[in-house]
């Protein structure tokens, strides 16, 4: 594969209207990364995907690649590879010609193209599927060829908007770790966009959380995972219980002490939060720890209210004493009705700030 | 559902053959029969016993008459061409919406509204000798005199064009409206520029759409009678063969040869849609061949 991009740097603004889609919308990441807008529907990522495409014009802003301003080129002089959710396949077109595309447009001679077409097909793992016509492919194998026919021209910079939210179950993880392999195998410089948390950390390099057209959080797996910076992207991180606090005591290691609602919470933070500041502690469904010997900090009580089985384990939703719902994942069977002891522990507990744009879940 | 052995209907057949009855119904007695019976009359001349082709033989052998074939042609043809691609062209600019979208659409659809006759009263009276459009012209001294616009082969193409085109571009605008943005957004990405979008991508999928649009377009503009009248000059320059027809059928009180100039009629648009269908396959197959052949 040819050059891929070195760096990305970009700051734009939309609206339509009166409404602002992206605020300021702003990154610079290194190239030959895979690179994740993260975010709920009608957050702006896929607005934000358009205009790198050049397909949306901006509103205000600029984008850099290596450090030429970019945004002024059309769609077709940007050098890019785009992948739609909905493949964008030409019907009229067979596979072979649908990937030919690009290429006769290059007015590349006939030999290389055909050798080129192969190549795709076989990387994408579809080899003898030329003659075929979109109508005549599975979805996943339409958005094989749909990625064959942006990769075949060799894109300095991939874009692929939520291109496994049209699949089943079962083919969306497969082509999950298909994409993946194509991306390393290449070296390519992707952009992905999706709504699905469990999508962007397995597939990324760095993930970008995204909200009503605001950057979030920007980081590694790892780090928007284990250190969600707000409730927001902690709500979308799998931190399903929210305690309102009041910040009690802070221990110069980053562990914080909070109370609220006649609950006592000991956790740790990486914000800067004043005894006496209002906060939410929040704590995964996996890292409660139920029926556990009741002794030491973070002990509370609840009343199992629903139990469903889920395979490996259960959810539970109790009810604490304190009247506030816990959701909890644990392999103990317990019974509608029951009082059970659950403990939080401290180090799974992280408080956030309740100010800012990501303030609510 | 039990298995059906050969020959046998099923139930299923039975009640389609039910539900189609009062529709088929509808066609035998209110298109079959009739053309069944205007073809059968054609064939039977005044003058003649029996069966015979004299009325066919007259028509062509009578300048007066054939030549209304040429000039219905040199009416519909050309009409057709510019009506569709003016539709084709508003249609295809209009595809993602456009400022005022409604206002405007209404305005190019008011006429279709209005009527034949109303419509012919309007351009008689805007487009006339003494009307706006030539008297705007005169004062802004871009006229010596006045332009001779109708009562001639103008008037019919203006008339024509008016009924046709708010048809023809809404069934259009209706076509390309509703094919996915994304397929022209995933060319653009591949290095197509808007022209080349439209000319290996879009236009071979609005092609069907486009052949339904010359088609209707075509035989309704062959068949041109009260424009050609009331606009037109119906017994020179503008006699379409509609006009033979009719003058046969009620002026001469002769209606087997206005069968036969009917039918005659038909079988022209007949071959005005089998070009139209043979074009379309062209244009499909040019698009997805284009360069690089394989």
């Amino acid at each position: 594969m040819k050059e891929t991009i070195e760096s990305l740097r970009f700051r734009i603004t939309k609206r339509f209207g009166t409404k602002t889609v992206l605020k300021d919308f702003g990154l610079e990441v290194r190239g030959r990364q895979f690179i994740t807008f993260l975010g709920p529907s009608g957050c702006g990522k896929s607005t934000a995907l358009n205009i790198i495409a050049g397909l949306i014009p901006a509103s205000d802003g600029e984008i850099y690649i290596d450090g030429e301003r970019i945004d002024h080129l059309p769609p077709e002089k940007r050098g890019f590879g785009m992948v739609f959710q909905n493949y964008a396949l030409f019907p009229h077109m067979t596979a072979y010609g649908n990937i030919a595309f690009g290429l006769q447009l290059q007015r590349r001679p006939a030999a290389e193209i055909r050798e080129r077409v192969q190549q795709m097909l076989d990387l994408v793992q579809l080899p003898g599927f030329e003659d075929r016509y979109p109508g005549q492919l599975s979805g996943g194998q339409q958005q094989r060829i749909a990625i064959a026919r942006a990769l075949v021209l060799h894109p300095r910079l991939l874009l692929l908007d939520e291109p496994l939210s049209n699949l089943d179950a079962k083919l969306r993880i497969e082509m999950r770790a298909e994409i993946k392999r194509i991306h390393t195998n290449l070296g390519l410089t992707s952009i992905y966009v999706t709504h699905d948390q469990v999508e962007a950390l397995s597939l990324s390099d760095w993930v970008v959380v995204m909200r009503d057209g605001i950057l979030m959080q920007a980081g590694t797996p790892q780090e928007i995972h284990d250190q969600p910076v707000n409730v927001f992207v902690a709500d979308f991180m799998g931190f399903r219980n929210f305690f309102p606090v009041q910040v009690a005591a802070v221990g110069s290691d980053g562990t914080v002490e909070g109370t609220g609602n006649g609950m006592r919470i000991h956790g740790r933070t990486r914000h800067a939060l004043p005894a006496g500041a209002a906060a939410v502690a929040a704590i995964r469904p996996d890292d409660v720890m139920v029926g556990e010997a009741a002794s030491g900090s973070n002990v509370f009580r609840g009343k199992a209210d629903i139990v469903e089985y889920l395979g490996r384990e259960h959810e539970v939703i109790l009810t604490l004493e304190s009247g506030a719902r816990l959701w909890v994942h644990t392999e103990a069977r317990l019974t509608p009705g029951e009082l059970v002891p659950v403990v939080f522990p401290p180090e799974k507990v992280i408080f956030l700030p309740t100010e800012g744009p990501g303030g609510t879940a | 559902m039990r298995p059906r052995r050969a020959g046998e209907p099923s139930e299923l057949d039975l009640m389609a053959m039910a539900c189609l009855a009062p529709s088929l119904l509808y066609v035998l007695v209110m298109f079959v029969y009739p053309f069944l019976y205007g073809i059968y009359l054609s064939l039977r001349p005044l003058k003649v016993e029996g069966f015979s082709l004299a009325n066919y033989f007259a028509f062509f052998s009578d300048e007066y008459q054939y030549k209304t074939v040429g000039i219905t042609f040199r009416l519909a043809v050309p009409n057709t061409v510019v009506v569709v691609a003016c539709s084709l062209f508003f249609a295809y600019n209009m595809r993602r919406g456009i400022w005022l979208e409604r206002t405007v659409t209404t305005i190019l659809v008011l006429p279709i509204s209005l009527g034949v006759i109303l419509l012919s009263q309007g351009i008689l009276g805007f487009y006339g000798g003494k009307g706006w459009f030539n008297q705007m012209l005169l004062g802004l001294g871009l006229l010596e005199e006045s332009l001779v616009l109708t009562h001639n082969f103008t008037g019919v193409m203006l008339s024509l064009f008016m009924q046709q085109f708010p048809f023809c571009f809404l069934m259009l605008l209706g076509y390309i409206s509703g094919i996915d943005p994304s397929i022209e957004n995933s060319a653009r990405t591949l290095g197509a520029n808007p022209w080349t979008v439209f000319r290996r991508v879009m236009l071979p999928l609005i092609a069907p759409g486009l052949a339904i649009a010359f088609a209707l377009v075509f035989v309704m503009s062959f068949a041109t009678f009260p424009s050609a009248i009331l606009l037109g000059q119906p017994t020179g320059a503008t006699r379409t063969i509609a006009i033979a027809a009719y003058a046969q059928a009620f002026e001469m009180y002769d209606m087997p040869y206005a069968s036969a100039i009917a039918v005659i009629m038909g079988l022209f648009q007949l071959a005005g849609l089998l070009v139209i269908i043979l074009l379309r396959r062209r244009i499909v197959m040019a698009a997805t061949m284009g360069v690089g052949k394989r």
